[in-house]
C-alpha cells in the first residue's frame, strides 16, 4: 500500500496516469454536464412559487458543492504536503486554488442574482454568505502566498499550513444553516433523506454535479501536467518528452 | 511509518484540533451576532433590545395580512408557532411575501411590542415541486379540512 502511495509521488508516473484518464474524465463530464444542464435548464419543471427563476439551482447548488469539495481535496493535500513532503501534493494545491476561486465566485455571484428576484436582496450579512465569501478570500489567500514565496519548498509549508487553518471553514458552511438562523434556507439533498424537490428536478441536478466534478477532475489533470512540466523542466524525461513532441 | 513523519503527523492533527476549538468557541460566543434574526419566541420573552435595529424572522400568520387601501402600508403577525409578533411595514413587499411563508423583518421594536419594519424579505425554504403538485396538495388539504373540522384555519378570523 505505501509503495502505491510512493509512486503517486513520482511526477513522472503520475504525468502518464494523467494522460490515460484525461479523455474519460473531459467527454464524460462533458456529456453528464451536458445532459444534466439541458434537461434542468429546458425541461424540467417550473417551481410552484418561484417559477422559472429557480432554475439557477442547476448551477449554484453544483458550483458551490464543488467549491467545498476542492478546498476538502486540498486540505488532505496539504496533509500529505506537512508530513510525508511529497511535491505532487504541493502541485495539487497550487494547481486548483484558482480553480476554487472561480467556483466560489459563481456560486457566490448566481446566488446574488437568485436572491435578488426570490428573497429582495442581493446580498445579506447571514452566516452562510459569510462564510461562503470567506472561503473565496481564503482561496485568494492560498493563491497569493504561493505566488509570494519563491522557494519552492518553504511556500509548499507556508501553504500548506493556511489551507489547513482554513478548512475550519468548511463545517462552518456546511452547517451554519442549521447552528444560525440564516435567510438562506437549508440544503435540499440530504445524505439521509431523500431531496426535498421531485425527481425531475433532482436527477438533472445529480446530474450536473457529477458531470462538474469529473470535468474539474479533468481541468486539475491539465493544470498539474502544466505545472509538473514547469517544475521539472530541467530533468531529463521531460527534456526527452519534449524532443518526442516536436518530431 | 517513520517516526519522524508520524511526528509531523500528530502536530498536524494538534494543529487541527486546537484551530478547530478556538474557531467553536469564538463562534459560541458570538452567537447572537450570527444569528440573522430573532425569533418571535424571543423576542415575547424580552430577550430582544428595543429602539434598536433588529431583524424579527418567522412565518407570516394565515389570515393575519391587513393592507392599508389607500397606501403602502401593510401589517402582519409574524410567528414561530410558539409566540407571535405584530409588524407593520410600508413599501413594497418581495414577490414570495405571502401567509404561510417564512420572512426576515429588519426594523425596531417599539415600546409596545409592536415591530416596525423597514426591509422585508422573503426567507424561501428548501423545498421545491411543480406547480401542478402544489395545486394537488392543496387540494387535498382543503378536502380533509371539509371532510374533518369545519372550524378550520378560518375560524381564527
Amino acid at each position: 500500500m505505501w509503495q502505491f502511495f510512493h509512486k503517486l509521488g513520482s511526477p513522472k508516473w503520475f504525468f502518464g496516469i494523467a494522460n490515460r484518464l484525461m479523455p474519460w474524465l473531459l467527454w464524460g463530464g462533458a456529456a453528464l454536464l451536458f445532459a444534466g444542464l439541458i434537461w434542468g435548464l429546458a425541461f424540467a419543471p417550473q417551481d410552484y412559487l418561484q417559477g422559472n427563476s429557480y432554475r439557477i439551482i442547476f448551477i449554484h447548488v453544483p458550483s458551490a458543492f464543488l467549491a467545498q469539495s476542492v478546498y476538502i481535496m486540498m486540505a488532505v493535500a496539504a496533509v500529505v504536503t506537512l508530513v510525508w513532503r511529497m511535491k505532487l501534493a504541493d502541485v495539487f494545491v497550487k494547481s486548483v486554488a484558482p480553480v476554487g476561486a472561480v467556483l466560489t465566485f459563481l456560486a457566490l455571484f448566481t446566488g446574488a442574482v437568485w436572491g435578488k428576484p426570490t428573497w429582495g436582496t442581493w446580498w445579506i450579512w447571514d452566516a452562510r454568505l459569510t462564510s461562503m465569501l470567506i472561503l473565496l478570500f481564503l482561496y485568494f489567500g492560498v493563491i497569493a502566498l504561493g505566488a509570494a514565496i519563491s522557494d519552492e519548498k518553504s511556500s509548499a509549508r507556508a501553504v500548506a499550513v493556511l489551507v489547513l487553518v482554513g478548512v475550519v471553514n468548511i463545517p462552518i458552511i456546511k452547517y451554519s444553516v442549521e447552528w444560525w438562523n440564516t435567510l438562506h434556507q437549508p440544503a435540499t439533498f440530504k445524505l439521509t433523506e431523500k431531496p426535498s424537490m421531485p425527481a425531475e428536478m433532482w436527477v438533472p441536478l445529480l446530474l450536473s454535479v457529477l458531470g462538474l466534478y469529473l470535468i474539474f477532475g479533468w481541468f486539475a489533470c491539465l493544470r498539474m501536467q502544466t505545472e509538473i512540466l514547469i517544475r521539472e523542466r530541467r530533468t531529463r524525461w521531460v527534456k526527452e518528452l519534449v524532443l518526442a513532441g516536436r518530431s | 511509518m517513520h517516526p519522524t513523519r508520524k511526528k509531523r503527523l500528530t502536530i498536524v492533527l494538534f494543529l487541527l484540533a486546537g484551530i478547530a476549538i478556538a474557531v467553536g468557541l469564538t463562534t459560541y460566543a458570538l452567537r447572537q451576532n450570527i444569528n440573522l434574526f430573532y425569533d418571535p419566541s424571543q423576542i415575547a420573552a424580552g430577550d430582544a433590545p428595543q429602539d434598536v435595529r433588529i431583524r424579527a424572522g418567522g412565518m407570516v400568520e394565515e389570515g393575519s395580512v391587513q393592507r392599508d387601501p389607500e397606501s403602502l402600508k401593510v401589517e402582519f403577525r409574524v410567528t414561530d408557532f410558539n409566540s407571535s409578533v405584530l409588524v407593520e411595514y410600508t413599501g413594497i413587499l418581495p414577490d414570495l411575501f405571502a401567509e404561510g411563508q417564512g420572512v426576515v423583518a429588519m426594523g425596531r421594536l417599539n415600546g409596545n411590542g409592536r415591530f416596525v419594519a423597514d426591509q422585508v424579505l422573503a426567507k424561501h425554504d428548501e423545498n421545491y415541486m411543480p406547480p401542478e403538485v402544489a395545486e394537488a396538495l392543496e387540494k387535498a388539504s382543503a378536502g380533509v379540512h371539509k371532510a374533518g373540522d369545519s372550524s378550520g384555519s378560518e375560524s381564527a378570523y
